[in-house]
């Protein structure tokens, strides 16, 4: 009994240290980044201080330096900004193809289908050389709307593979029974499917915003202008100048433009992962 | 005679609610990836983007520029190391977040964070992390004696340089892929698990099979599928990412030491004004992706098969 309790119990302790070992890599940066926010420069860059704990008191200066003198607040909301748009071009463009593919175009759907996911596979990092042709045709060069016209790239492509899953896993005859009713096709889709499908559009916003997020060479190429820097980019490039860092407004910056992703992504993570493991099943 | 109406009306419908999409698609991807191959094949710069036939020269010149090597090869390296990384540690994790635990949603959001969050402000804790003089990993082997003093293991100096070392800085780069990538793959691998019927796993261990001969001979071969997943998604982030480089590294040391793909048709097109050298480099990205593409298209088959 005794020797079982031992084993049990290194069993458990064996679990608890494996998940500290990776909580510790994966968390770690943010650690720093949130203890680091809190920081005077001068106990920050002290190589013999202690890096994870405060040396010296805490202080609000980088958060006042980045809130007040950076244009961190300006990124957000361009992001914000993008990142609407996107998502409001995305479903708009992806629900209805998205339910055609699934439930319209019989077989060749299928292969259509197929194809616009394959799409997904060419990164923005082997269009963007053309794509800086189409936004100067565009007079685009440094504006937002460049990246509005251009995120749909990836956005799309995604999505409507996840809503023709989504489509195809609920029921037909709900709609089948609609339209014996009396509505149309089109009445069903907008009367009946859509209101069901609320789950299904809510997960391909988060999806599309956070792809959003995460996006960096369109705007690395098209965008040089400070005020118009998406958080990704203004995070980088504006906080870091040659050899200068705000080391403490950086790291305080990233943290705090992650978090509110962060905590989005994880409550639909299950979603997204089912869309993207099933995707090859369905 | 009213079936037959609605029977026409779908058939109208149906291309109608496609259209957007395919018009975006074809001239937003379409179009440009097109124009990346015409690119390649011509001598358009930023400066003079008047259009004139080169054939295969861009192809023929990059071949034996050294940059672009050393940017091919490590692509690949980093690549190919991080998804081995990621796939053990991947299936570990996994294994680890099945077992029930007290503050299991804490643990989760801790350990999803560096795939939940924007690379990019993620990166931003590594350069710290990496940093020539405040670096943390720098500070914690100097406590337990391994850095900083005559005869340490690691050198006399108080710093590894880690960004500024050629080794090191290609162990960095790998580093943040692995962070990003990790729960990616845990996450899909822990989805793949828990879709294994339960009993097979318990009738073998009733017929004596130990843990390695049931994880080699039972439970990896059901994952299959779903490692093949993890692993292709986890390539096409690695393979045609520049962020981690670019905020990292800039492809330094100098010239090219963690130079990719990616990072180096940016310098040549938007830096450097030579449009047609970087589409060229970007294309090479084409023949994996294209392996990608056939891969995802053989396992959807297989899906619409069985």
């Amino acid at each position: 009994m005794g020797a079982a309790m031992l084993k049990r119990l290194l069993r458990r302790g064996g679990l608890y240290a494996a998940l500290l070992f990776f909580i510790a890599f994966s968390a770690a940066p943010f650690y720093v980044m949130l203890i680091s926010m809190f920081k005077s420069s001068h106990g920050l860059m002290n190589p013999a201080n202690n890096p994870f704990l405060f040396v010296e008191p805490p202080t609000l200066d980088n958060l006042r330096f980045l809130l007040e003198q950076s244009l961190f607040l300006r990124f957000l909301f361009n992001s914000t900004v993008v990142g609407a748009a996107v998502v409001v071009i995305t479903v708009v463009v992806a629900v209805p193809a998205a339910y055609s593919l699934a439930r319209l175009a019989g077989s060749w759907g299928q292969y259509l289908g197929i194809g616009i996911f394959l799409t997904y596979l060419i990164p923005p990092t082997l269009l963007f050389i053309p794509m800086t042709r189409v936004i100067s045709t565009f007079g685009l060069q440094n504006s937002l709307w460049s990246l509005v016209l251009t995120y749909p790239t990836f956005t799309l492509p995604f999505c409507i593979w996840l809503m023709t899953g989504f489509f195809m896993s609920t029921p037909r005859e709900l709609e089948e029974q609609a339209m014996i009713d009396g509505c149309s096709r089109l009445g069903a889709f907008v009367r009946i499917v859509l209101p069901l499908s609320v789950p299904g559009i809510v997960t391909v916003v988060v999806f599309a915003f956070t792809l959003v997020a995460n996006e960096y060479i369109y705007a690395l190429a098209f965008i040089q202008s400070s005020t118009e820097k998406t958080i990704g980019i203004g995070v980088t490039t504006e906080l870091i100048r040659g050899d200068v860092f705000y080391w403490g407004a950086l790291m305080g910056g990233a943290l705090l433009a992650s978090i509110p992703v962060a905590i989005l992504y994880t409550a639909f993570l299950d979603r997204i992962i089912s869309g993207l493991a099933g995707g090859a099943r369905s | 005679m009213r079936g037959e109406s609605l029977r026409d009306s779908e058939s109208a419908l149906a291309p109608l609610l496609l259209l957007p999409a395919i018009l975006y698609i074809v001239l937003f991807v379409g179009f440009p990836f097109v124009m990346s191959f015409i690119y390649s094949l011509s001598n358009v710069t930023i400066g003079n983007p008047h259009y004139r036939f080169v054939g295969l020269a861009n192809f023929a010149a990059i071949l034996h520029d050294t940059a672009f090597r050393q940017a091919l090869a490590n692509t690949f390296i980093f690549t190919f190391t991080s998804i081995v990384i990621v796939v053990v540690f991947g299936h570990i994790l996994a294994e680890l977040l099945r077992q029930q635990f007290r503050g299991k949603w804490l643990v989760r959001f801790l350990i999803l964070l560096p795939w939940t969050t924007p690379i990019a402000l993620g990166t931003i804790g590594f350069l710290w992390f990496f940093d020539s003089l405040y670096s943390p990993i720098d500070w914690l082997l100097r406590q337990v004696g391994l850095l900083g003093h005559a005869g340490a293991l690691l050198g006399a100096r108080s710093n590894l340089y880690w960004l500024g070392r050629p080794a090191l800085a290609m162990l960095a780069v790998i580093t943040v892929h692995v962070w990003r990538l990790l729960p990616l793959a845990a996450v899909i691998m822990l989805a793949g698990m828990n879709a294994i019927p339960q009993e097979i796993i318990e009738a073998a261990e009733v017929d004596g099979a130990g843990y390695f001969r049931r994880l080699f001979q039972i439970v990896l071969p059901l994952l299959f599928p779903v490692i093949a997943v993890a692993v292709l998604f986890a390539t096409f982030f690695t393979f045609t990412d520049i962020t981690v480089v670019w905020v990292l590294t800039r492809g330094g040391p100098p010239p090219n030491t963690t130079q990719v793909l990616a990072s180096l048709a940016f310098l040549d097109s938007i830096e450097g004004g030579d449009l047609a050298k970087g589409a060229t480099v970007a294309l090479f990205f084409f023949p994996v992706l294209a392996g990608i593409a056939a891969i995802v298209l053989r396992l959807v088959k297989k899906a619409v098969v069985t």
